[in-house]
């Protein structure tokens, strides 16, 4: 009796584990098979200028704002940058309020769509933050910048 | 009395434990309150608002942990049907569903203004909400289902499935372009988050998972004594019922 009730267990203790794996191992297989694009946030520049995006269609374009790329109109309310994944570029145009983390070398999130021109007119600009926490006046662990192109290509 | 056996020395391990756990979580958070909100740097890049991280990152670990928790208790308590695995499920999650809650909070609101968005979902808001309605189902489970062997399967059968949401977690931001920054404390190539801020975080973490033991424990006890209670009216009623008949 003692016997057949320990052979139960060993059989419940393989079969859950065998599920528990199956079931973890399907949806992660699932997940890759979709694909990094479906399932990102932003895409590219580099991806934007390869799926060849219409003018005209929303998406959401993500990298890091390119040194020395920063510029204000003359209204004081529109921004011009550039956005970059090392790869690739795609300006900017940006009307409203820039979140406090906004600035050259570091990540952007925006949202718009390709004008005829090529330029990326975008009604949201939302600022990445990277891994690095390091207090005033002390050098960050990991410069994203083009540089250091294994770095940026994690964006 | 074979069933109670475990329980009561659980009781009797718990009560060794619990001074211990109050007096850490005490001392690590009045020390690592203190150097986070007052005696650590601010950050080059984000000022004094990097302090909602302190309170942030560690709910975040312990909304990831105390899943754990519930997800080995579950299979605990399907193999080997120990009565302990099932009231630690049970105890664990309510204190798992708020550290999650307060995660979602306190990222919200140090999103606004250094992301410029409360909310944004991309791969790792998405899998952390889902993480919360996995501990609100799991309740809702034990809630909804009279019968208590009925609910242990159902709630630990609900906590397996959720595991696979774990590694979604931990690795969206790397799979998945994210507005969520990557992971800076465990990476690979080492911390990305300098000693003045990673003391404070730590001490916080360790804060954080001392609560978890003492409040976990005084849940335990409580159930284990409801069970005893409803098991004694049990036989109390059976008896009086046997006399009076």
């Amino acid at each position: 009796m003692s016997k057949g009730l320990k052979s139960r267990k060993k059989q419940r203790l393989i079969v859950l584990s065998t599920a528990v794996a199956a079931l973890v191992g399907a949806v992660l297989l699932v997940l890759f098979a979709l694909g990094g694009d479906s399932l990102s946030l932003f895409l590219q520049p580099s991806s934007v200028l390869e799926k060849k995006i219409q003018a005209g269609q929303r998406f959401r374009l993500g990298g890091l704002v390119q040194d020395g790329s920063f510029k204000k109109l003359e209204d004081g309310l529109t921004y011009k940058f550039v956005v970059t994944d090392c790869a690739a570029d795609i300006p900017v145009q940006f009307k409203g309020l820039l979140p406090d983390l906004f600035r050259e070398g570091q990540g952007v999130v925006t949202e718009g769509a390709l004008d005829a021109t090529g330029t990326f007119m975008a009604d949201t600009v939302l600022a990445k933050h990277d891994e690095n926490y390091t207090p005033k006046g002390t050098m960050p662990k990991n410069v994203e910048a083009c540089e250091h192109p294994e770095k940026a290509a994690g964006y | 009395m074979h069933r109670f056996a475990n329980p009561a020395q659980f009781n009797r391990l718990a009560d060794k434990i619990l001074p211990w756990a109050i007096a850490i979580t005490v001392i690590t958070l009045v020390v690592g309150l203190y150097y986070a909100l007052f005696a650590s740097p601010e950050d080059y890049q984000q000022g004094s608002s990097v302090r909602m991280m302190y309170v942030h990152v560690p709910a975040a670990w312990m909304a990831m942990f105390v899943y754990g928790v519930l997800a080995v208790s579950g299979f605990v308590a399907l193999v080997w049907k120990h009565p302990l695995a099932l009231i630690s499920g049970k105890a664990a999650a309510p204190i798992g569903a708020v550290f999650t809650l307060l995660a979602l909070i306190t990222g919200s609101l140090w999103g606004k203004p250094m992301w410029g968005t409360y909310w944004e979902w991309d791969g790792r808001m998405t899998s952390v909400l889902v993480l919360f309605f996995f501990y609100l189902g799991y309740m809702a489970l034990w809630q909804g289902i009279e019968d208590e062997d009925k609910a242990g399967k159902a709630t630990s059968i609900l906590a397996l499935v959720g595991v696979v949401n774990l590694p979604i977690i931990k690795f969206s931001v790397e799979w998945w372009n994210t507005l969520h920054q990557p992971a800076s404390v465990m990476r690979l190539d080492g911390p990305t988050i300098h000693t003045d801020m990673l003391i404070p975080l730590l001490t916080l973490a360790v804060a954080y998972k001392a609560y978890f033991v003492v409040v976990f424990l005084w849940r335990m006890k409580l159930e284990i004594n409801e069970r005893k209670i409803s098991a004694l009216a049990q036989a109390a009623n059976v008896k009086v019922h046997h006399y009076g008949g």
